[in-house]
């Protein structure tokens, strides 16, 4: 199980999530929903064990974390799809180097990228590219095929299909859910799009509230609302 | 204002292949009317919206003309699409905004800097406030945006300066519903106010919402071109029926196969191996006529 407890998260004078709560089981789909801005991403961000919080507790599998940013094998039970492919990449990688880079730091088989761009929609022609010479959402599957070569026991989807065209959403919502069946992983679809997360997740959606400005430390510039 | 877009093409060239990223793109687009542009990922929609800019990169050959009233953006100057074009008289509002931002300013920063160039009075926060910013937000640098509001800064900047014509990339992309239809709303009231926008979405729902017309497009090319009414209740092209039964809320499955390859597009229809009507006579590539397609 990958559970998130009290997770409190503050950017100098912000206070991002407060005591915030996610659990995910093993083979489990979890919508998470919530407006723009209330900290999803960063939640994301702690689950993955890239972000260490301000306060709370993350535990995977039984054990709780304390290390965060280190490298295998912990980082890689939790595979992280980013909200936005064009921050999340080398722009000098080609497509397949960004498929095999997790691979070859791992020393595991080059061979499995080359399926998982198949399975992902990505064209031979396409392999040889550069980030800045494909669309984003070309890009985006890159990242996905990315996320899933090491076979994470946890897979967060960050608005994953967000800027996709139907089909292909549906498409990448389908490879993600045979992973899952086929490996048991448990999956964290964070979304504004409700209809997507209760279809994907068969009604199994949270909301993540947002967190109100702590008084003293709104700006000046009146940002505060009332509780 | 008028946009005419008479057979447009994009090439890139790479080595040992050329991309066939838009191919003979036909379409008019008046003040005070909204065109959705939706297709397939990779189908060659920014690459319109970017070509009608004179923003691709130097591997790109464009051909064919794109009139706005007597300007033909195809053949016009750098110097001509930088000091008249861009921003004043066309507004771009580009896919994956955080990764247009200038990472060292704040959102404020960004925001007076645009508006002081095209001379336009209003501050930064009154603008911001038009795509659902609170002024609070505008002392970020992208780095701390979330996902939605860096998509409102690029938003905001895209309107700074009054363009009649806004090209809107997944201008909604991060955004939940109610600002789904704030943004939607807010490009309608320039619609009737006498702009006039292109809407690049996956958000079909969001387009059905201001759309006058819709342009679905297959592998480079506009293959159905019809009301909006039309589009969302009977779709005539086989690909923009799929496209819709895709859907979350509908059948959730994907257009089976691969989606084309660019740089080896079929002498016939492209979306031949996918279709389920195709026959011999989709062989030979289809015209557009409302739609494109031998059996619809
Ligand atoms: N590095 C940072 N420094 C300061 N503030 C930050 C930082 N990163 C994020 N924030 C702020 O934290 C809040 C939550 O951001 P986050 O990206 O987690 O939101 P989100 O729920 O994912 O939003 P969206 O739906 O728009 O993607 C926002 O107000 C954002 O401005
Ligand atoms: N600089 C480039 N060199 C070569 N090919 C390119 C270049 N830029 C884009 N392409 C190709 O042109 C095609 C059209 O890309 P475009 O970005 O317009 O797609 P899109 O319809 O906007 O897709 P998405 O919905 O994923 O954003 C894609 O197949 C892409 O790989
Ligand atoms: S022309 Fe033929 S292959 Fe193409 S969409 Fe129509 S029926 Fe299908
Ligand atoms: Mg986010
Ligand atoms: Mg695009």
């Amino acid at each position: 199980m990958l559970e998130a407890t009290d997770i409190t998260v503050t950017f100098g004078r912000h206070r991002v999530l407060d005591r915030a709560a996610v659990t995910v089981s093993p083979g489990e789909v979890v919508g998470l929903a919530g407006p723009s801005g209330c900290g999803k991403s960063t939640l994301a961000r702690v689950l993955a064990l890239l972000l260490r919080p301000s306060g709370g507790r993350v535990v995977l599998d039984g054990q709780p974390v304390h290390r965060w940013r280190h490298r295998a094998p912990r980082r890689t039970a939790v595979g992280l799809i980013f909200q936005q492919p064009r921050l999340a990449v080398d722009p000098r990688f080609t497509l397949l180097d960004v498929i095999t880079e997790p691979l070859r730091a791992n020393r595991r088989p080059l061979t499995r990228a080359h399926e998982l761009a198949e399975e992902l929609g990505l064209t031979p022609e396409l392999h040889s590219r550069r980030p800045h010479e494909v669309s984003d959402g070309q890009l985006q599957r890159a990242c996905v095929a990315r996320a899933l070569a090491l076979e994470p026991r946890y897979l967060i989807c960050d608005e994953m299909t967000t800027m996709l065209d139907a089909s292909t959403q549906a498409h990448l919502v389908a490879r993600i859910e045979a992973y899952r069946e086929r490996t048991g992983a448990g999956v964290l679809a964070v979304s504004h799009d409700i209809e997507l997360l209760e279809r994907w997740s068969g009604g199994n959606v949270r909301e993540l509230a947002p967190t109100l400005p702590i008084k003293e430390a709104a700006p000046a510039t009146g940002e505060r609302s009332s509780a | 204002m008028k946009l005419r877009v008479e057979g447009l093409s994009v090439r890139f060239r790479l080595p040992g292949a050329v991309v066939h990223a838009v191919t003979d793109a036909r379409f008019e687009l008046r003040e005070g009317h909204c065109l959705a542009l939706v297709g397939e990922s990779g189908c060659g929609k920014s690459v319109m919206a970017h070509a009608l800019l004179g923003l691709l990169p130097a591997n790109a050959t464009v051909t064919g003309h794109a009139w706005l009233d007597s300007l033909d953006l195809v053949a016009a100057g750098e110097r001509t699409l930088a000091r008249e074009v861009r921003g004043r008289r066309i507004g771009l509002v580009p896919q994956s905004p955080a990764a247009h931002l200038t990472p060292v300013r704040t959102a404020r920063a960004q925001l007076a800097e645009a508006l002081r160039e095209l001379g336009r009075p209003e501050t930064p926060d009154e603008l911001a406030r038009r795509a659902g910013l609170r002024p609070g937000d505008l002392d970020r640098y992208p780095h701390q945006l979330s996902g939605g509001m860096a998509q409102r800064v690029a938003n905001a900047l895209a309107l700074a300066g009054d363009p009649p014509l806004i090209l809107a990339d997944e201008p909604t992309t991060g955004l939940d519903r109610p600002l789904v239809e704030a943004t939607m709303a807010e490009l309608r009231r320039l619609c009737d106010e006498g702009r006039a926008v292109l809407l690049i979405t996956h958000d079909l729902r969001a387009a059905e919402q201001i759309a006058d017309d819709v342009a679905v497009m297959y592998a480079s090319r506009i293959v159905e071109l019809t009301e909006a009414r039309t589009f969302f209740t009977a779709p005539r092209h086989p690909y923009a029926a799929g496209l819709l039964d895709a859907l979350p809320t509908r059948a959730f499955t994907p257009v089976p196969g691969q989606p084309p390859e660019l740089t080896r597009l079929p002498g016939g229809c492209a979306f031949q191996p996918r279709c389920p009507r195709a026959t011999a006579l989709c062989d030979e590539q289809p015209v557009l006529n409302g739609v494109a397609c031998h059996h619809a």
